[in-house]
């Protein structure tokens, strides 16, 4: 896991190395002076730019362990600390969105397997197929429209994390992902229906209820954790584009300003941030495994 | 024909619609009405009428014209891309499941690296710093999306490695190149087919995304993902100009979505 992240942050550097443009001359520029050519050679020589690409590479890397990973030049702050602002408003955005995504397509999704191929079961998979054919960005566009403009419910854009302003950014995100989620969970009940121990349970003369809640439910949480962590992964990557549409101040936001603005330090922070995020977002569902399956739980103590 | 038609009634109906599709992507020169550049700016965001049937955009350039080239336009990028991903995806799992070894130790630490990496973060870092452009864009996707195609392959030739008709090829003195190209490719080229097939809608949204936000294609051409985002800056002037282009991706990318799916159950009958 560990190789992805240098791998990840190692590519990342490169392109931002091949880039075009002189980070020395647009740090100096940013206050719209002219520099002299000396000037320039001294800031380069400071930012350690006159150095061979791996020794670059490593006094980042050097850096970003000790948690400093340099300053962004448009903001003119640590890399760090817009990485922290943008990233605390991100985790609310994802965190409100899960629970909304859980809250959606779990109860639509067992719905829909148990009543496979009944007038309900063609309806969810029918929002679900349109939930997944649309752009989230329109979806964001649309909502934002109707609900923010025609009827001033919730404001356009929130340059600030207030709780007016995650309701639209949230529902867009949770319409888009409980989508594909409600089909994942159909599809994996629908498996756990068709396994024998069902068949042997209804022998048994159980109810269905009992059978779905005490026998389908707990066997199915393992592979529905798995995709979560994946939705969850994705979400915290910062939804750049839903970000952008409701002016969240997010990181996926602030990672595309810094892409316009071409602030390396802080495009660089991000994308280590992300493969970071992912690989603790990867160890958490690789534990709960082990909590979650007694079959795994035995293994690990002998 | 006739019965295949009549045995695969949803997937020939859904075929239909894509080769609607590509009609208006081709023909789009003599579909659309005016010419999508021409710009006339005592005309802005006129209504809809007879002469503009979806009105005009902030230039005065008529919006039916420009969603009518934006299929083209979306429709060439999109195929390019599920061309080169699905193309480089297949033969990285070729060499790697057929040679084995450091090579694919090598390949596989590569992929095993893209996959548990959020691809669009990535597709939006490299397109961003690469600077915008309908090139780049695919580029950066297909950077981003060639690893799942060369693990489902890596685990196909796996099975195939072992099998008589490759084992008596290579001892027959087969050149190795015949080998992949006779041999294996025929036999992993269904599943590529449907994976890249069902791919198509997802990565036409993912394109429409890069270049919504400004990483794709550049001003004045016209894509659908680009026209959304200069709707989106009059969406109290002239919400209709974000309305069009949604709904063009909407019905395009539901299409494909709908195909892939057939085409899975024609070609793959025992996933359904």
């Amino acid at each position: 896991m560990l190789v992805t992240v240098i791998g990840v942050s190692f590519l990342t550097f490169c392109l931002t190395y091949l880039a075009p443009g002189d980070p020395a001359l647009m740090l100096l520029e940013a206050g719209d002076t002219i520099v002299s050519q000396e000037t320039i050679e001294k800031t380069r020589k400071e930012m350690g730019l006159d150095k061979p690409f791996l020794v670059q590479y490593g006094n980042w890397v050097a850096g970003a362990v000790q948690g400093d990973m340099g300053m962004s030049y448009s903001a003119k702050k640590p890399v760090t600390e817009k990485l922290a602002e943008g990233f605390a408003g991100t985790l609310l955005l994802a965190g409100v969105t899960v629970v909304l995504i859980l809250l959606i397509s779990i109860p639509l999704g067992i719905f829909s397997a148990v009543h496979q191929n009944k007038l309900a079961d063609y309806l969810v998979r029918i929002f679900s197929f349109i939930g997944v054919s649309m752009p989230s960005f329109w979806i964001g566009l649309i909502l934002l429209y109707i609900f923010g403009l025609k009827l001033g419910l919730f404001p356009i854009a929130s340059a600030s994390v207030t709780a007016k302003g995650i309701v639209l950014p949230a529902v867009t995100l949770a319409i888009y992902q409980s989508a594909k989620y409600t089909r994942q969970v159909r599809t994996v009940i629908l498996e756990e229906l068709h396994q024998d121990y069902v068949t042997g349970a209804r022998a048994r003369g159980l109810s269905e209820g009992t059978i779905l809640w005490k026998h389908v439910l707990p066997n199915a949480v393992l592979p529905l954790i798995t995709l979560l962590g994946m939705s969850v992964g994705w979400l915290l990557g910062g939804v750049a584009v839903i970000e952008m549409v409701f002016s969240w101040p997010g990181i996926g936001n602030m990672a595309v300003r810094a892409i316009t603005m071409r602030d390396y330090p802080l495009i660089e922070g991000f994308v280590l941030w992300i493969s970071i995020v992912y690989m603790l977002i990867n160890f958490a569902v690789d534990i709960s495994y082990s909590y979650l399956d007694p079959k795994l739980r035995k293994g690990v103590r002998a | 024909m006739k019965e295949f038609v009549a045995n695969h009634k949803l997937f020939s109906l859904y075929t239909m619609f894509v080769l609607s599709v590509i009609f208006v992507a081709l023909a789009a020169p003599w579909l659309a009405p005016m010419d999508p550049y021409a710009g006339d700016m005592r005309n802005v965001f006129l209504p809809p009428s007879s002469e503009h049937w979806l009105g005009t955009d902030k230039l005065g350039r008529d919006m039916f014209s420009r969603l009518i080239y934006g299929t083209s336009t979306s429709l060439f990028m999109t195929i390019c891309l599920v061309f080169l991903t699905a193309g480089l995806g297949a033969a990285v799992g070729i060499a790697s499941g057929y040679f084995g070894g450091r090579v694919e130790m090598v390949l596989m630490r590569f992929a095993d690296m893209m996959l548990s990496f959020p691809g669009v973060v990535l597709a939006i870092a490299i397109a961003g710093i690469m600077g915008g452009s309908i090139i780049n864009t695919i580029l950066a996707l297909v950077a981003v999306s060639w690893a799942k195609y060369a693990r489902l392959v890596r685990s196909l030739v796996i099975k195939l490695r072992s099998n008589d008709f490759i084992v008596a090829a290579r001892v027959n003195g087969t050149k190795t190149f015949t080998i992949l190209w006779r041999h294996i490719m025929p036999n992993v080229l269904p599943m590529v087919v449907i994976t890249g097939a069902m791919d198509i809608g997802t990565m036409m949204m993912e394109i429409a995304g890069l270049s919504f936000l400004g990483f794709g294609a550049q001003p004045p051409t016209p894509e659908w993902g680009l026209m959304l985002n200069e709707g989106r800056q009059y969406i109290q002037t002239a919400p209709l100009m974000m309305v069009y282009p949604g709904v063009a991706i909407f019905i395009v990318v539901s299409i494909f979505n709908l195909w892939g799916d057939a085409l899975r159950d024609v070609l793959d009958p025992r996933q359904t």
